[in-house]
């Protein structure tokens, strides 16, 4: 436990670019996320098509091909940089290809919030004259927001705990899972110690979110 | 899907056609400026600035680039199939159908045991769920391949005593984290069968584990198949993870041919491809058995509603629009059912042809 202990700016290390990933991605994906939603959501049968074919593709593509077709195609074949630093070329590569992924689950917690609402909301809105936008604005999204909170929450653990496969060939990056095969591979401090104290970290780090996101979902319930 | 948009926004009048055509013509614009990047940046093409977008040269297909014929021509060899994909294939059902069936034995196991009455079973299997599904699948592979290191370091077992193999790593891991995932879905199917269940049970003198294996598992296993089989399809995404392991699955399979032809584009859209193929028929599947379920549901609470059964056309409800107009007395009908015959939501009775 000593020689984990005495490593443990590598490990914090670790753990900062996996925060990083996640906050980034977390941030990215949301957006998209509202948009495939609005998209599938809308009067305009095309962007209706559009959207569920990027979702459905791309939720049953494996997390690994996408990486790997931002490190390996995008980045290195193509080559397309995004920061003069290796380092941060490979990590806003990450961002994109974790982002591309988790948006679809997004907009699927999201759609799955919107079914939920009772057809009077959307006919009163409707009635009182307003229009699609004003009605997904007003009225939909507020309500399919505060439902969806408890799922948006296992969508953000479930992308913290994705943030290991940026350690893929062709990506890289030095987060949490790539520091603790370092730390076996070289032989820096014993193995059990090192995966339970990782073990430990992302326990601290997914734990926590899941108590407050199904706090936070009672909190901001809707009564009906 | 289609009810529930059409719901958002009326039935579009003139003004709305008209602007809606405009925004599918712009929404057309951007995915055909979007499609254009896509194909002029796998073509190499969108790096040379001295090329002007409106050259032929341009658009022409570039021998450097992605669509290249000699790129995608690997395919279309039956050694590239035999070769890499189907071993690759192979491999990944393999990893994937094993880690399904252990998943499930472990979910079963730890799901029950959750639920035990006795402390000491039920404590340290929530700890086990509870720890297996908050860490990656991806630390717990790389920890399964690193065994032998913990068996020299802690029990001075020589290396090469025991070889883990990426196979053995990847399923490990996939059934300790899809199991853990399981033994909730279990927990939840088990915790939803209604109490009069398992009070008949013990009414008719049934041991628990009689209560548990004859009534609660058979009714929660079928109501949680459409979740059980959308984690296998997650189990099976997963199984891709076994290429940081270097486990020759589909995926390394095409990064070994993508390496060896030099088509790391073409590789991952075919790859792509196959792996979509499989997780819709599974997703559909799952969808398929949800409706059934639903379905099954309905008729045994209701069976006068059934509309798509053999004998619900001609009972009660009629043809559709006929009860609206008027409500036949032969049985009193729950008032959802009048509702739902007349399924045109104008509120309008129909008119009778």
């Amino acid at each position: 436990m000593e020689a984990f202990l005495n490593n443990i700016d590598r490990v914090v290390d670790g753990f900062s670019w996996t925060v990083r990933l996640a906050l980034l991605s977390a941030l990215f994906s949301f957006i998209l996320g509202v948009l495939l939603t609005a998209m599938r959501v809308s009067p305009v049968p095309l962007l209706r098509g559009l959207s569920t074919a990027y979702v459905e593709g791309v939720r049953s593509t494996p997390l690994t091909l996408v990486l790997l077709f931002c490190g390996l195609g995008l980045n290195s074949a193509l080559g397309i940089f995004l920061s003069d630093t290796v380092a941060w070329d490979v990590f806003w590569w990450a961002v994109i290809g974790l982002s591309a992924y988790t948006s679809c689950f997004v907009s699927e917690s999201l759609r799955a919030g919107i079914n939920t609402i009772p057809l009077g909301q959307v006919e009163a809105a409707r009635s009182l004259g307003l229009t699609f936008t004003q009605n997904l604005r007003l009225i939909v999204l507020p309500q399919a927001l505060r439902t969806v909170v408890a799922p948006l929450g296992s969508v953000l653990i479930a992308l913290t705990k994705n943030t290991t496969v940026a350690s893929v060939a062709g990506l890289g990056v030095q987060e949490a899972s790539s520091e603790m095969k370092l730390m076996f591979d070289r032989g820096i401090a014993p193995v059990l110690p090192t995966f339970v104290g990782f073990a430990l970290g992302f326990l601290v780090l997914t734990l926590p979110m899941g108590y407050f996101f199904s706090w936070l979902s009672k909190r901001v319930a809707v009564v009906r | 899907m289609s009810t529930q948009s059409s719901v958002l926004f009326d039935a579009p009048g003139p003004r709305a056609r008209a602007r809606n055509k405009v925004y599918t013509v712009i929404t057309l614009i951007l995915f055909a400026i979007g499609l254009m990047v896509v194909y002029l940046g796998f073509n190499d093409t969108l790096r040379k600035p001295e090329l002007s977008l409106f050259s032929a040269e341009a658009w022409a297909v570039n021998p450097e680039g992605e669509w290249t014929a000699d790129k995608w021509e690997p395919f279309l060899r039956p050694e590239t199939w035999t070769y890499y994909v189907i071993p690759g294939l192979r491999n990944t059902l393999t990893a994937a159908l094993t880690a399904s069936v252990l998943a499930i034995v472990f979910g079963l196991v730890f799901g029950i045991g959750r639920l035990s009455d006795r402390w000491w079973i039920r404590v340290p299997a929530g700890a086990v769920v509870e720890f297996f599904r908050g860490i990656p699948l991806l630390i717990l592979i790389f920890f399964t391949m690193a065994l032998p290191i913990v068996a020299d370091q802690l029990f001075d077992i020589a290396p090469g005593t025991f070889q883990v193999t990426a196979l053995a790593a990847v399923v490990t891991g996939l059934t300790l984290y899809n199991g853990s995932v399981l033994a909730e879905v279990f927990r939840a199917g088990i915790l939803a069968v209604p109490k009069g269940q398992s009070e008949a049970a013990k009414a008719i003198g049934m041991t628990r584990a009689q209560n548990m294996w004859l009534i609660l598992v058979p009714q929660a296993v079928s109501a949680m198949m459409p979740a059980i089989v959308a984690q296998l399809v997650v189990l099976l995404k997963d199984s891709a993870l076994g290429y940081i392991v270097a486990f020759p699955e589909m995926l390394r399979s095409f990064t070994l041919l993508a390496t060896r032809e030099n088509n790391v584009i073409p590789a991952a859209i075919v790859c792509a491809a196959i792996y979509i193929v499989i997780n819709l028929s599974l997703s559909r599947f799952a969808i398929w058995l949800e409706r059934r379920n639903a379905n099954r549901g309905r008729a045994s609470v209701r069976p006068a509603d059934a509309e798509d059964g053999p004998e619900g056309a001609d009972t009660t409800t009629g043809p559709a629009g006929t009860v609206a107009v008027e409500p036949t007395v032969q049985e009193p009908l729950p008032d959802t059912a009048r509702e739902d015959s007349d399924g045109d939501d104008d509120g309008n009775p129909k008119k009778r042809p």
